[in-house]
């Protein structure tokens, strides 16, 4: 039988109550009769060998590019960048599709003879990964083989040594990327394509490049303009990438893009129920339900949390190709959409959605309260084509508890930015202008963020930026069950239960408001007409 | 004009105490209603303040003076500068301490009124006899000499003395005082005035000896110890003879209340001055005209120069105001009983009228000296009883708040006997104190510790309720009464203008009116405490002192780190870098090993902090140094980082953005610390000793604490032309005080139970800093287990070599 496409449910009388996410813990929600609910399409069946997939992808690229076996030649720079702890979500079973392709790759480069090669984790502005999540996405015979040998590196967007300036766009954008990428004879790029927002030229033009570079799409002023960065052809972030990227390609950088996308099977068998549809659900699903709930309801919050960030998903291999940027992305793209897409009519008043305990920047962290908005007004909020799903003025509901609580070792600008900056103000144009050059050029945090495991001191405001065009959007945000003070420091409201939220929301959108609720986990992408 | 003020007019007077209450209003007065006349003041000078210097800042400036001001306008400052003059002197010195000129000036004076006193009631026996009962002579020997200069100069000199005493010589017990000297009255009991004082002097010698002795000096040494832990030799030291000097003081205050209660007094002034007037008229009654003013409990002005003028709090202030708070619930007295309560500007009026009438030539010869009572007890009784039930009606109707914003309810005094409330307050004390002593001995530290200071400070306020029941007791149990007669015909005496200005009638005062509408409004303005409901608007005293310290004109920020920034310690640190390359089978062993030496380890540190650090980092002997150097980088950014305040790390960074240099001061190790670097501009840490690339375990030179510290602080400011008194010191612990104190902001963070109560005496500035809670927070500290499985153990970890190779690059660039 093949997997069913998404579905959009007219809840009525006899709908069962609804699954919201609740951070580390979920709770059954009975919606008002004439509410939509938006469900993912099941997961599509994986490759069957995902090995012999990806020596076809190598061996017969897209685009106007060689196979790679003829691109490696013995004495050649060979350098190989790989996507970061942010991807997928949660962090997959392993084999990862990384460890898979990179496998290969260094198979044929040494059938060619090539001894010059290096890894690169192309995290940005990331927080540099452990040992345990290196040899988790690359596999412990990679990472032996290079890391001890200093060959798989970080990328250090502050070491004004290992960094080169490639130029200027038309436009005037810096483009500031690693020097052992951009020096090397080739440049091969093997990402993991979650959601429609990754890869392309993004992959190198922001996977490796500098504050300098970043800023010129990392700002408020673009992402207000990106509707949404979800879809390519409607994003500046994206466009400015493509500028980017072209100029890269001008510079003579030889990018090889290798790119992978996953089913969205997303839970392992115990927690299946978290993606099946509520009237669906078998004896098995309530019972782990129950479960479940119960178990957690009786565990502290810090336990929880350990149980879910050591959750790895089941998610499988759909695709991968490989060759020159543009062309390999354009398939993904493709692929990523037959996954998530779920075609909706018309926009709604209120939308609802459930956020979980895990967004792209705290894997093994807590979603602290800047995350939490990031979650729901950058990522789920963008989660659509042509139109948002909620219509302009209308109101967000999700449910977190959205404590005031940070990582420190992870976060520690956070922290700052929660006390001094959105205390100030939260208009996010304001942020930036006031605020954002101190944090980004601060010394202590540069020197966490090179030395240890931190974000870098500007990464809370391109947060607060991914949530620009909601902010712009909406007429109201209502966190159920958050933190009183928390929310308010967001610029927010709070409700102790759903129905509370509802009240509060019909004040801003009428008293019979439409409404939609966003099932997400599985990831999903409303295709709005 | 008018008899008073005609006899007056022009004259000069010779004030001593005019920095006092009385004196005060007594100058402000003579100055205002006496035309043309001048007023020498005997000031003891300050330490960096002129007699004349003290004269402008601490009675001119006063608000006593607002009328006059008011009145003179811009002539203000030359009006006073031409009629007040300040002479420097000490009625605690033989000649009063006066200089030819000061003499000179007093043989020109017209009246010399002494009213300094020794006022409090708990006075140390021999500075009350100094002051009280030798003082009045002092003074009228000084004016016979400055007679005599007179005269030598062909003029009269001083013609009238008036030495300000108490109604209360006369003792409290029951029946009536008249106005008269001692000595003929039913009250008095016969002692020689000089045995008295050679005896209060010779006390002194002898308590001094015994506070010396060595059984004595131990338990000096041991209650310091006890107050501040391990603070180092010389703060010990320092507060060990503060205590000896306390204890001095404190038995010589028994001394003096025991010695006059055995004659019937309630406690030493009223029995040194009993005794001071007595040796004033038996030497100088038959050569100096002398007037004797004795007024009884002096409160706020009932009119002049405003009504509700007060100065300083007095006697039944601060019983009211820990009334008000809640704070005492009973207070002995007789609800029956009289009150005997003056407003200051009787008193002053009485005074004036008194040398006025001396100055009058009436041709009278000079019957030797007079007494003039000055109380409202006969008059005007105001009952005891009426008072508490007026002062419990004003603070229902007006209550004061507590931090809370809630109103404090007052509780209604059913006026038990002093006996029971003594006993209570005691009993409430002791256990106070026993609870002070068990909390005090806990590990506490934070917002228990300031909890704990709280109980402290309950604790002081128990005792000093006590205290104000056994010193004052006694007056509400006053059943004397202080007969008016001569003043009443001194009043009968005054024509209608000088009536009109020199109000002297205790009549005048309507006691219900007087309470609520002039003496507790005053008291509550001067007390500083919340009127209002509801959470304040005005900056806290935790806002304005953490202004102070982040204001960009301090210099130099110091920091402790354990429990200071980081909520972690030597031994963590140990014990992860100690297990960090430890097969799996042997961290059971070792987490074993190590949880069983905690407690001993916990005593050594609290005893001699310098003795702990140099025994336990013995355990790095051998240690490979580069493989330490790499891990203390992962201890850093796993363990220490996870465990550190954020808001300490931002109070660093907020510190540096003023321009204030930072200093982290630690006896931690270097290799500990050093990721920290680019926080401070500068580390002083402790160091271990290598040889070949291993460890010795000892240290290279004494590790910076204690004491060690402060110096350490001090040369630094010094070499980089820092001031410390615009420095701030942040620590945790009572053995970081030399340090706190070194400077001039001293903040305590999450203080233990020691230095929260040392914090919360002094007013220091206190933070509650806190850990993130999002972060990984280990149940034992261990280093993650070491999974290097193909290339085996002992090789750098590839997250740490990396680590290693960005720290070189990122090593200068702080």
């Amino acid at each position: 039988m093949s997997p069913r496409p998404g579905f959009v449910l007219d809840v009525d009388r006899s709908t069962p109550p609804t699954l919201f996410w609740h951070g580390e813990r979920f709770s059954l929600e009975r919606l008002p009769e004439g509410s939509r609910v938006i469900y993912a399409p099941e997961p599509i069946d994986p490759l069957k060998d995902p090995s012999v997939a990806i020596r076809a992808a190598l061996n017969s690229p897209v685009g106007d590019t060689e196979p790679l076996p003829a691109l490696l030649r013995p004495g050649m720079k060979l350098t190989i960048a790989f996507d970061d702890i942010s991807l997928p979500l949660p962090p997959m079973e392993r084999p990862d599709n990384r460890q898979m392709v990179i496998e290969q790759v260094l198979d044929m480069a040494a059938d060619a003879g090539v001894d010059d090669v290096a890894l690169i984790v192309a995290l940005a502005l990331h927080r540099r990964m452990t040992e345990a999540e290196l040899r988790h996405a690359i596999g412990d015979r990679i990472y032996d083989a290079f890391a001890p040998n200093g060959l798989l590196t970080q990328h250090d967007a502050e070491d004004p040594e290992a960094l080169v300036h490639l130029g200027q766009t038309d436009q005037g954008e810096d483009v500031e990327i690693n020097r052992r990428a951009a020096e090397s004879d080739l440049l091969i790029y093997v990402n993991i394509n979650l959601v429609t927002m990754d890869g392309g030229h993004k992959s190198v033009a922001t996977g490796l490049a500098s504050y300098r570079s970043l800023r010129h799409h990392h700002n408020p002023q673009t992402m207000q303009k990106s509707r949404s960065f979800m879809d390519q052809h409607r994003s500046e972030l994206h466009t400015s990438n493509w500028r980017m990227g072209q100029l890269i390609a001008d510079r003579g950088v030889k990018v090889f893009q290798i790119e992978t996308t996953l089913n969205n099977d997303t839970f392992p068998p115990s927690f299946q129920f978290l993606q099946k549809r509520e009237w669906e659900w078998g004896a098995k699903d309530r019972l782990g339900y129950l479960a479940a709930s119960k178990a957690l309801d009786r565990t502290p919050t810090r336990y929880a949390r350990q149980i879910f960030h050591s959750v790895k998903a089941p998610h499988r291999m759909t695709s991968v190709q490989a060759g020159e940027v543009e062309a390999v992305h354009k398939l993904t793209t493709d692929n990523v959409w037959a996954q998530q897409g779920v075609p909706v009519v018309g926009q709604t008043d209120i939308l609802t959605m459930g956020l979980p305990y895990i967004s792209p920047y705290n894997v093994n962290s807590i979603l602290n309260p800047i995350l939490v908005a990031c979650l729901g007004l950058g990522y789920l909020f963008n989660m659509y084509r042509g139109k948002p799903l909620v219509r302009e003025g209308g109101v967000l509901i999700m449910t977190h508890p959205t404590p005031w609580e940070f990582n420190p070792v992870h976060h520690p600008s956070y922290i700052d930015f929660f006390e001094q900056v959105l205390s100030e103000t939260t208009d996010p144009i304001e942020v930036a202008d006031r605020f954002e050059e101190s944090y980004a050029t601060d010394p202590w945090y540069i020197h966490l963020y090179r030395t240890g495991h931190a974000y870098h001191g500007v990464h809370p405001f391109y947060m607060w930026y991914w949530c620009a065009h909601a902010l712009q959007h909406l007429g109201g945000v209502i966190i159920v069950g958050g933190d009183q003070d928390a929310v308010h420091r967001l610029g927010f409201r709070a409700a102790s239960t759903l129905s509370d939220g509802l009240e509060m929301a019909r004040d801003v959108v009428g008293p019979s408001p439409t409404l939609t609720h966003l099932h997400a986990p599985p990831i999903l992408m409303a295709d709005v007409q | 004009m008018t008899r008073v003020r005609q006899a007056l007019a022009g004259k000069q007077f010779f004030i001593t105490g005019s920095t006092g209450f009385l004196g005060t209003a007594l100058v402000e007065r003579v100055l205002r209603s006496v035309p043309d006349s001048r007023v020498v003041l005997l000031i003891r000078p300050g330490r960096r303040a002129t007699a004349m210097q003290r004269a402008t800042r601490e009675i001119l400036k006063n608000d006593c003076f607002d009328r006059l001001r008011q009145q003179c306008g811009d002539r203000f400052d030359t009006e006073v500068a031409s009629r007040v003059s300040a002479v420097a002197g000490d009625v605690a010195t033989d000649g009063l301490g006066l200089d030819d000129d000061g003499l000179q000036k007093l043989s020109e004076s017209d009246v010399v009124v002494h009213s300094a006193a020794a006022v409090s009631f708990d006075s140390p026996l021999d500075s009350a006899v100094e002051v009280n009962l030798l003082g009045p002579s002092r003074v009228a020997a000084a004016v016979v000499t400055a007679t005599q200069r007179a005269a030598n100069q062909g003029r009269v000199g001083p013609v009238h003395f008036i030495p300000v005493s108490t109604a209360y010589v006369a003792g409290t017990h029951q029946g009536e005082a008249r106005e008269e000297l001692l000595g003929g009255s039913r009250f008095s009991i016969e002692v020689d005035w000089r045995t008295e004082v050679d005896a209060a002097r010779r006390q002194r010698g002898d308590t001094d000896a015994e506070s010396r002795r060595p059984e004595r000096l131990a338990q000096f040494s041991k209650d310091a110890r006890g107050e501040l832990g391990g603070a180092g030799l010389h703060l010990l030291a320092e507060r060990a003879e503060r205590l000896r000097e306390d204890w001095v003081k404190k038995q010589m205050v028994r001394v003096g209340q025991a010695r006059a209660q055995s004659l019937g007094w309630p406690d030493a002034y009223p029995y040194t001055k009993a005794l001071g007037e007595r040796a004033l008229v038996s030497q100088f009654g038959d050569t100096v005209p002398m007037t004797i003013v004795r007024p009884s409990i002096i409160e706020s002005a009932l009119a002049e120069p405003r009504p509700g003028w007060i100065r300083g709090f007095r006697m039944a202030e601060p019983i009211i105001v820990s009334y008000a708070r809640g704070l005492l619930r009973e207070f002995p007295g007789v609800p029956e009983g009289v009150t005997d309560v003056i407003p200051v500007d009787l008193v002053v009026a009485a005074i004036i009228a008194v040398a006025g009438e001396a100055l009058l030539d009436t041709g009278e010869a000079y019957r030797g000296p007079s007494v003039y009572h000055v109380a409202s007890g006969v008059r005007n009784p105001f009952r005891y009883g009426r008072l508490v039930e007026l002062v419990q009606s004003w603070f229902t109707e007006h209550p004061l708040y507590d931090s809370d914003g809630q109103p404090i309810v007052v509780p209604a005094w059913s006026f038990p006997g002093r006996g029971r409330v003594q006993r209570q307050l005691s009993r409430a004390s002791k256990a106070m104190d026993l609870a002070e002593k068990v909390v005090g001995s806990l590990p506490i530290r934070g917002r228990q510790a300031a909890w704990m200071a709280a109980l402290e400070e309950q604790h002081l306020l128990a005792d000093r309720a006590l205290g104000y029941v056994e010193l004052y007791g006694a007056y509400t149990e006053t059943e004397a009464r202080y007969r008016v007669d001569r003043l009443m015909a001194l009043w009968d005496r005054m024509d209608a203008d000088d009536r009109e200005v020199f109000c002297l009638d205790p009549a005048a005062v309507d006691w219900d009116s007087y309470v609520r509408d002039i003496h507790l409004p005053s008291i509550i303005e001067h007390a500083r405490v919340r009127t209002a409901p509801g959470k304040s608007h005005q900056p806290t005293r935790s806002e304005r002192s953490r202004r102070a310290i982040l204001s960009p004109d301090r210099h130099l920020a110091s920091f402790d780190l354990e429990n200071t920034l980081i909520a972690s310690n030597v031994v963590d640190s140990y014990a992860w870098l100690a297990s960090r390359h430890l097969p799996a089978t042997e961290r059971a062993a070792f987490v074993a090993d190590l949880l069983r030496e905690a407690p001993a380890l916990l005593v050594l540190d609290r005893r001699d902090r310098g003795d702990f650090l140099r025994s336990f980092y013995r355990r790095y002997e051998g240690a490979p140094a580069d493989r330490l150097r790499d891990d203390g980088w992962e201890l850093f950014h796993h363990l220490l980082l996870a465990k550190s305040f954020p808001a300490g790390f931002a109070r660093v960074r907020q510190h540096r953005a003023l321009g204030h240099r930072t200093i982290l001061i630690t006896g931690a190790l270097d290799l500990v610390v050093e990721p920290m670097r680019p926080l401070f501009d500068d580390i002083v840490c402790a160091h271990l000793g290598e040889v070949d690339g291993k460890f010795t375990g000892r240290l290279e030179e004494l590790p910076p604490i204690g004491e060690a510290r402060a110096l350490l602080l001090a040369d630094y400011a010094e070499a980089e032309g820092l001031q410390l008194e615009e420095s701030m010191a942040y620590a945790d612990s009572a053995s970081d005080l030399p340090m706190l104190e070194a400077v001039g902001f001293p903040v305590a963070v999450n203080p233990e139970a020691k230095l929260a109560a040392i914090a919360r005496r002094r007013g220091w500035h206190v933070e509650h800093w806190h850990k993130a809670d999002g972060g990984a927070q280990p149940v034992l500290p261990l280093g993650p287990v070491d999974r290097r499985g193909s290339l085996g153990r002992g090789r750098t970890s590839a997250a740490a070599l990396s680590g290693a190779a960005r720290r070189t690059a990122a090593g200068p660039s702080r």
